[in-house]
């Protein structure tokens, strides 16, 4: 029998020295295969008295399993080493722009109506809509304008050579909804409408939104409630918000809702005119004349109305100062709209 | 409305500073919109009395003058203004006196003689905008009195804001009403506000004669003779400076004094020359071809519903607007004819603006002016004007006709409605002394009160204006907020429309920009692309090029599109939800009616894909009309109803005539692709041809509810096809022979490569198919799918003439 310890060194050494999988293979038999070295050496056990022989069994396979454990270990390092020259060569720079197409983005000012929508939905409105070409009767008279009332004056009116018009306010889409739905009800009517102004503040396109809601008892302190609320919603903070007596045809008593400004909270700034104040929307009671032309028992119902612009509600909430940049289409604009 | 405070503050004792009361008005309704000094900040300017103007020896234009400030010796000033003349009182700013734009004067020397300060026009002072020579303060001004004392500049203007209904606010005694309401002050007459008694009335029996013969529209007229004033003479500077502050110019006596008492008390008057009235006034409706020159020179013509002051030779003015320039009065007028009318609202409305006017007067009278005032305005400016001008008055002449005057009818307020409509239930008494406050006669009944509004108040009819009023003295701050006490209901909401925000994110996602253009484009531009469809013509476009309605989403787009390149941009992808507006019926006849058709609308041009590494040599070829189609059936694809569209060729004048479809759902049309036609790509100047497309989102993008069907559990098997056909061959007859074949069998078709080339005869192209198979019941045996390809290949070949390439 040859020195059991010099043969595992020499194993060892061998197994240590594997440059690869196969060589280490290799070695594997040589050493402990059926004919390996360490194998052969318990056929010599035979030759060894008795008494000798389960002792030497034990050292060869000791030895054995030593140059087994060894070979495991060194496959190992061989696979795994593999594995990272593989990886090596498959490195990608991770900084490499993504493939394919680009997001593009809704308006800005869709987006500041879908989420007005989204919230009033929340809160029981339906959403109606209404025709841009509209008549006399929805635009002015059924809202209690008489002919010729300087109110009038105040919408610069475009017209068609019929006497239909463009509508000048969101406010029709109130008298449609209420004589095809009758009351109760409660709406939102989003849409375009149209002056015949245009400067630094006014574009003779602009995006109104309606508010309608006609029950059994409604009154001017759930319409206080239900705007503070809705503002509060949509801007996200605690806001101050005031209702300043003014005049509509179509609202009795009817106010002016001011908002604290939304950029120095109330402190005063350039957007609010060192006021602290934002002029925001209009609102009222819905007037009896108006009910009655909508064909609603202004005895049995009561209501309240109220009209925001769009644009502001979108200037205010990305801080647009100047509403013509809406309508430039602008690319170099639009993108900065790409956020769901 | 411009309301100086300190005038404000003979009528009524205000409680608050200038500041603070804006805010109470802003809050009940006068909105404050402008609180301005009555002149810039200056100071160290006194009255000086010029004692003498010398010729300046080295300068042609200048004056030396000695100017006493009431005390020590006379200053020398340097003068150039024409006016400066011995005996003036002016505005003397001293050596030391800081003037508006940060001048600071200091003594200096003129062409040689020295000058210690200066004499100041009221431009320089900030009074005006533009001034001819020095100031002219009147004779009794003291020498060496603070200019800012003596004309009383340390003022405020409040600008109200006063909203149509609030025609009785437009006036000093309006807005003192007003406070007193808020404040529960009292009104108060002031005296003179020079301080001298008036002088007796009527001391004249000169009358001129008036007949009301439209009582209708004027149901009352207060007339009044005056005659010997002197019209050169200096209106005051206290009333000047009102007029001033309320940004009126002064123009003479008898102007002066009607437009003050037309700002003090709301009464709009007008002061005739009396020398050039012929006959008798006649207040009556135009006639046919009726014109008149007014008092600004402009000649206008007059319809048979507008107003006329009359005198024996024809129209002296439009009632309630402007009055001609006929009877107007001069500086060498000696005698007036006072009118203070009452002009029904309905008479003056909407007449001024025909001419593009828009007058004080018009403006009072067309809200309302107080019916039971003309009196008082005739009085009040008889006594300013016999003040400022001298003269004797004949007595005032009233003509009315009470039937035709408004009247105030009694309005019921019950407390029930007053707590339904507002949710709060206020005090009753608070309630009653608010009504009270603003001058309502109030009477207590069972269910509230029963009120009748002032005369001066015209917008005062139904029982919510009494709500109104009450709430809005008490203040809309007292009404709580609280949520609406009203049931549950569920709203609809239709499965088959399509929910917008998906829609829009759909084309987002897929790379566009949504874009809001005007509904109103370019007559020319849309005619070019639409030459078969009349867009509905505004009558008074903003612009030129922003005067029809448009037809179609393109016309907007595609200017967007065009404006984008022009920034430089070569990649454009945008769309556009909106209303097109088709006329039908008869154009000839008017409009017709309208329809007004929701569209989904976008235009694509430049790139395929964003500008990128590893990208294939296709992939960097500007967008194709396949590109676009992939979009719309994305979109198509989410009505979960796909198999019901088809892309039919079709022409269509704007679209390249190969390269355009109509989208037909179920047969009807609901949209269009296509690329733009060659000739508009060039005549528009496009870089890269866009392709555009439009769809009616109610037909085209209706959702169908999907309904479940079985998933088989039987393996698939997939077959593929090369088969050769004529290039008219469409792909969509291919694919209807294939789907007919192969029946409920095909689970899907796909259609993977079109070639055109060698081993392919020309004129023909082969179209490569898989077809994946699957039985819902059972396995397909390989006889199975054998026997389907054959019959599949057999009834190609006949219906097609189709070849199938090995």
């Amino acid at each position: 029998m040859q020195d059991l310890t010099s043969l595992v060194s020499e194993a060892l050494g061998e197994v240590a020295s594997s440059p690869d999988l196969g060589a280490l293979d290799e070695a594997r038999v040589r050493w402990l295969g059926k004919k390996g070295t360490l194998t052969e050496q318990l056929k010599s056990l035979g030759a060894l008295p008795p008494a000798e022989r389960p002792a030497a069994g034990q050292r060869i396979n000791e030895a054995k399993e030593r140059v087994q454990a060894a070979i495991e270990a060194r496959r190992e390092a061989l696979q795994r080493a593999q594995v990272e020259r593989e990886l090596a060569v498959g490195r990608i720079d991770v900084t490499l722009p993504g493939r394919g197409e680009q997001r593009g983005g809704l308006h800005p000012v869709t987006l500041a109506r879908l989420r007005m929508e989204e919230l009033f939905r929340r809160a029981g409105f339906e959403i109606a809509t209404g025709p841009e070409i509209e008549d006399d009767f929805h635009n002015f008279e059924a809202l209690n304008f008489p002919p010729n009332h300087p109110a009038r004056a105040m919408h610069d009116t475009f017209y068609f050579p019929d006497g239909r018009l463009l509508r000048t306010h969101t406010s029709p889409v109130q008298i449609r909804a209420m004589l095809s739905l009758g009351a109760p009800i409660a709406i939102v009517a989003p849409g375009r409408v149209y002056r015949c102004d245009s400067d630094m503040t006014h574009s003779p396109m602009f995006h109104q939104v309606e508010g309608l809601k006609v029950d059994e008892n409604i009154s001017f302190a759930n319409m206080k409630a239900a705007l503070h609320g809705f503002l509060q919603a949509f801007f996200e903070r605690d806001l101050k918000m005031r209702l300043r007596p003014s005049y509509f045809p179509f609202t009795e008593p009817s106010a002016e809702v001011d908002m604290s400004c939304v950029f120095c909270e109330g402190g005063g700034c350039r957007t609010c005119k060192h006021t602290g104040w934002l002029e925001i929307a209009g609102c009222g009671m819905v007037h009896p004349n108006v009910l009655l032309a909508s064909g609603i028992d202004a005895e049995r119902y009561t209501g309240y109305a109220w009209g925001m612009g769009i644009d502001r509600l979108a200037m205010l909430r990305y801080g647009v100062s100047d509403l013509r940049l809406f309508f430039e289409n602008d690319l170099r604009f639009l993108e900065q709209f790409r956020a769901l | 409305m411009r309301i100086p405070y300190s005038w404000l503050m003979d009528w009524v004792c205000v409680p608050w500073s200038a500041q603070e009361l804006g805010s109470r008005l802003t809050m009940a309704g006068l909105e404050l919109e402008a609180l301005e000094p009555a002149a810039p900040a200056f100071s160290g300017v006194v009255v000086g009395e010029i004692l003498s103007a010398e010729k300046h020896p080295q300068a042609d234009k200048l004056r030396v003058c000695r100017v006493s400030t009431g005390q020590g010796e006379p200053l020398q000033i340097v003068c150039g203004a024409p006016n400066a003349r011995a005996g003036l009182k002016s505005a003397l700013a001293i050596v030391g006196a800081k003037l508006p734009d940060n001048l600071t004067i200091k003594a200096a020397k003129l062409r040689g003689v020295e000058s210690a300060g200066m004499l100041c026009s009221a431009k320089e002072l900030g009074l005006s905008e533009a001034s001819a020579g020095i100031v002219e303060l009147p004779s009794d001004a003291p020498a060496g009195r603070d200019l800012r004392e003596y004309l009383a500049l340390d003022d405020l203007v409040l600008e109200l804001n006063v909203t149509p209904n609030r025609g009785d606010a437009m006036s000093v005694i309006g807005v003192a009403r007003e406070v007193a309401a808020l404040s529960g002050g009292k009104l108060t007459e002031p005296a003179m506000p020079s301080g001298r008694p008036p002088r007796p009335a009527a001391s004249l029996a000169d009358t001129f004669g008036v007949h009301l013969d439209a009582p209708a529209g004027c149901p009352k007229f207060v007339g009044r003779v005056v005659r010997g004033v002197d019209n050169k003479a200096a209106t005051p500077v206290w009333m000047r400076e009102r007029l001033r502050r309320a940004g009126v110019r002064s123009i003479s006596p008898v102007v002066d004094v009607t437009n003050y008492v037309m700002l003090e008390l709301g009464q709009p008057m007008h002061g005739y020359d009396l020398a050039k009235l012929h006959g008798e006034i006649r207040v009556r409706y135009g006639r046919a071809g009726e014109s008149i020159t007014l008092l600004d020179g402009k000649s206008v013509e007059v319809q048979p519903d507008v107003l006329l002051i009359t005198d024996g030779a024809g129209p002296v003015g439009i009632a309630g607007i402007m009055g001609g320039q006929r009877t107007a009065v001069s500086a060498e007028t000696t005698d007036v004819f006072f009118e203070s009318a009452y002009f029904s609202p309905d008479a003056i409305i909407g007449r001024a603006l025909r001419w593009g006017l828009t007058t004080d007067a018009s403006q009072r009278f067309e809200r309302g002016v107080d019916p039971s005032q003309q009196e008082r305005g005739v009085e009040r400016a008889t006594e300013l004007l016999l003040l400022i001008a001298g003269g004797n008055a004949g007595p005032a002449v009233v003509r009315r006709s009470d039937d035709h005057l408004p009247a105030r009818p009694a309005v019921t307020l019950r407390r029930k409605q007053l707590a339904r409509l507002l949710g709060v239930d206020f005090d009753a008494e608070r309630v009653r002394c608010s009504l009270v406050s603003l001058g309502m006669h109030v009477e207590a009944t069972e269910e509230g009160w029963r009120v009748v509004p002032p005369p001066h108040r015209f917008d005062i009819a139904i029982e919510a204006d009494l709500i109104e009023e009450a709430a809005r003295i008490i203040g809309y701050q007292a009404i709580p907020e609280a949520d609406a006490n009203v049931p549950q209901r569920f709203g609809n909401l239709p499965s088959s429309r399509p929910l917008e925000r998906e829609l829009l994110q759909t084309l987002a996602q897929r790379g566009y920009h949504e874009a809001i253009t005007y509904a109103f484009v370019d007559l020319q531009l849309q005619a070019r692309l639409f030459p078969d469809l009349a867009g509905i013509a505004l009558a008074n476009p903003i612009a030129s090029d922003l005067s029809v309605m448009r037809v179609s989403l393109w016309p907007g787009l595609l200017k967007a599109a065009l404006e984008n390149q022009r920034r430089q941009q070569d990649r454009i992808r945008l769309f556009e939800h909106g209303a097109r507006f088709l006329a039908v019926g008869a154009a000839t006849d008017g409009l017709g009616t309208t329809r007004e058709i929701d569209t989904l609308a976008g235009i694509a041009c430049g790139h395929r894909l964003p500008e990128q590494w590893g990208l294939p040599r296709e992939m960097r070829e500007p967008v194709d009309f396949f590109d676009v189609k992939g979009d719309i059936e994305a979109l198509l694809a989410a009505t979960g109803a796909r198999a019901q569209f088809t892309f039919e060729p079709h022409a269509l004048a704007c679209l390249h005539p190969g390269r355009a479809a109509r989208l037909q759902r179920d047969g009807q049309p609901v949209g269009w692709l296509g690329e733009l036609h060659p000739s508009l790509v060039k005549a528009l100047d496009f870089t890269y041809a866009p392709v555009v497309f439009e769809l009616d989102i109610e037909p085209a993008l209706a959702v169908e509810r999907p309904a479940y069907r079985e998933v088989s559990r039987f393996p698939q098997v997939r077959r593929d096809l090369a088969v050769v056909v004529d290039e008219s061959i469409a792909l969509s007859s291919l694919i209807e022979r294939v789907t007919f074949t192969a029946s409920s069998l095909l689970r899907d078709l796909r259609v993977f490569d079109v070639y055109r080339g060698p081993g392919v005869e020309a004129g023909r192209k082969s179209v490569a198919l898989g077809l994946i198979l699957q039985d819902i019941s059972r396995t397909l045996t390989e006889d199975d799918v054998a026997g389907l390809m054959t019959a599949v290949v057999a009834d190609l070949r006949v219906s097609l003439n189709a070849k199938i390439r090995e």
